[in-house]
């Protein structure tokens, strides 16, 4: 199933970067003698109200989402093994703090908070980066502020363990420094587990910039993601369901792939796991 | 609870605190109002003072129920929540019911046959259930339920004139689809916890000496296997809150269900702060809440846990 899902992803993501090569239609040609229209040869996946292609539109889409997704992950992970870390290492009180704060960012409803952090700081970020870059930078930051708290608690649990292991306190006895031991010994054994996480989160971040999209508050609305292209689309459902159904089956499609081949990575990574 | 309370209240506050903007801007660009006459008012609303300060004064109106004024709908931001609430509640309520009672049966069955045909299904169908965005399958339930076969309504009314039990009946069929979009989304996250919690518990030696004493298997079951499965699916469930209002939040936008969720949506698109932060602050308490039910449920699920 992994494996499948992998060819599948691999063939999204290949279509979305090679896709303006392949089908140099613009995302904004307004053509209004064909709007509303089904999948034909001139649009394989039919175009909207104002007549704009769909497919040229998805493929762009798709480089946002996807790159919204990858960024957020990062952003996530980094900050997670960062608290997940110093909280390991450092235990006693910074331990129970940083926990705390994590324990604190888990019960925050997330939905509302990233809507509320766009909607308080769209407009300044707005006017330091540009449209499109300034909901970009925001985007990423928030979806990976209110995700790193599993890849924190999970790095700590890690730490925990691994930091009484004999190969570190070999490596202590040796004389190697903190850092040192966290670089090269604890972190490269602790990593089997954030691989899987992180799988998840693309998934999980994909699905949180179209919701943000979807209701209007992600990108402006005139750059299509598949999120968007959905909120465009569901006023049209009863004369056009083709127009909502393929970046709805996109999304879906993605996440799907991207939760199986996390799913397929664990059952590799994580051997306890294995029934 | 009260220092996560507090925490979330702190939270809140700073990035109010931290956002650009200024109540009195307009203010400052009407040359009809002296810059002396602003200053004034910033100083009586106490937007000058030190920000621990705002933070305490916004702390104790936020106790007291003062929530402020929304711009918009010209009216207390609390009487406009409490309005709002129950509806939220209900369908939040009623799809996590309907994910317990799709997850737990489903869950169990599949971990007492681990690796079969129905296990393998289940776990398939519960990948697709959480991968599928909550407004995707939304929009595709209406596509089918409303507009194709026209069954069910999918503009939710709270104004339903019919009395008896047509009124009951029309405000069942208006809950079905946010109700179902929202309960299967949760219930597959549930299965695959479910069911490795299950199995789990199912080859721990006092089932092998319930089994030996010659229980019928039923009975080991639902008796001394799902019971003690449960303690860490309730800690899932209170974890998955926050996961759950941000699917109401889009399930209420979609079927246009006059809940918190929509309310907030709308607020922002007005640009009503006040609401904004109240919504924001109901839905956090809400979580911290069910947490606390959690912790008590704990308590009669597994009598070792003991309160401090």
């Amino acid at each position: 199933m992994a494996l499948f899902s992998g060819i599948a992803l691999a063939l999204i993501v290949g279509a979305v970067l090679l896709g303006p090569l392949l089908w140099p239609v613009p995302i904004n040609e307004i053509d209004f003698t064909a709007k509303l229209q089904g999948p034909s040869w001139k649009h394989p996946l039919g175009t909207d109200d104002l007549g704009q292609d769909l497919l040229a539109r998805l493929i762009y889409g798709g480089r946002i989402s996807i790159a919204v997704g990858v960024a957020a992950m990062i952003v996530a992970i980094v900050v997670g093994v960062l608290v997940g870390a110093i909280a390991g290492m450092a235990s006693g009180r910074v331990d129970a703090a940083l926990m705390w704060v994590t324990d604190l960012f888990l019960s925050l409803p997330q939905l509302p908070l990233l809507l509320l952090v766009i909607y308080l700081f769209r407009d300044s970020v707005k006017g330091v980066l540009g449209v499109e870059g300034g909901a970009f930078v925001l985007i990423v930051a928030v979806i990976g502020g209110t995700r790193w708290m599993s890849a924190a608690r999970l790095v700590r649990a890690q730490f925990l363990s691994l930091r009484e292991k004999e190969f570190v306190e070999a490596a202590r006895a040796l004389g190697a420094s903190r850092v040192r031991q966290v670089v090269q010994h604890i972190l490269p054994n602790a990593l089997g587990p954030v691989i899987v996480v992180a799988t998840i989160d693309i998934a999980a971040a994909i699905i949180a910039e179209s919701t943000l999209s979807f209701l209007g508050l992600g990108f402006p609305s005139d750059v299509p993601t598949w999120g968007s292209v959905l909120r465009d689309a569901k006023d049209y459902l009863d004369i056009a369901p083709h127009w909502a159904l393929f970046p709805g089956a996109l999304i879906f499609i993605t996440v799907l792939a991207i939760n199986f081949i996390g799913d397929g990575l664990r059952d590799a990574l994580d051997p306890r796991r294995v029934l | 609870m009260i220092p996560s309370l507090l925490g979330i209240s702190i939270v809140l506050f700073s990035l109010l605190a931290m956002a650009p903007g200024d109540p009195f801007e307009e203010l400052a660009t009407n040359p009809a109002i002296p810059p002396e006459v602003r200053a004034n008012l910033r100083a009586k609303f106490g937007l000058d003072d030190p920000v621990w300060m705002r933070y305490w004064h916004w702390l104790i109106a936020m106790m007291q129920g003062d929530w402020g004024f929304s711009f918009v709908s010209r009216m207390d931001v609390s009487t406009l929540i409490l309005q709002r609430l129950p509806v939220t509640l209900v369908v939040i309520g009623a799809s996590q019911i309907l994910a317990i009672a799709v997850a737990l049966p489903v869950g169990v069955l599949a971990a007492t046959r681990p690796y079969s045909l129905f296990d393998q299904i289940a776990n398939t169908f519960a990948f697709i259930g959480f991968s599928l965005p909550t407004f995707f399958t939304g929009l595709v339930l209406i596509l089918i339920f409303s507009i194709q076969l026209d069954w069910l309504p999918f503009v939710y009314r709270a104004d339903i004139s019919a009395t008896g039990w047509a009124f009951y009946w029309e405000h069942i069929k208006q809950s079905i689809m946010p109700v179902t979009v929202l309960g299967l989304f949760q219930g597959a996250a549930l299965v695959r916890f479910v069911r490795s919690s299950v199995l789990d518990v199912i080859r721990l030696d006092y089932v092998t000496t319930a089994r030996s004493k010659g229980i019928g298997e039923r009975k080991v079951i639902t008796k001394h296997v799902v019971r003690n499965a449960l303690i860490p699916v309730v800690t899932l469930v209170a974890l998955q809150m926050p996961i759950v209002f941000g699917g109401a939040v889009v399930t209420e936008q979609i079927f246009r269900v006059p809940g918190i969720g929509s309310l907030l949506i709308s607020a922002m698109l007005a640009n009503d702060t006040p609401v904004v932060m109240g919504v924001t602050f109901v839905s956090a308490c809400l979580v911290v809440l069910f947490n606390l039910i959690a912790d008590i449920l704990y308590g009669w699920l597994d009598p070792r846990i003991a309160f401090r």
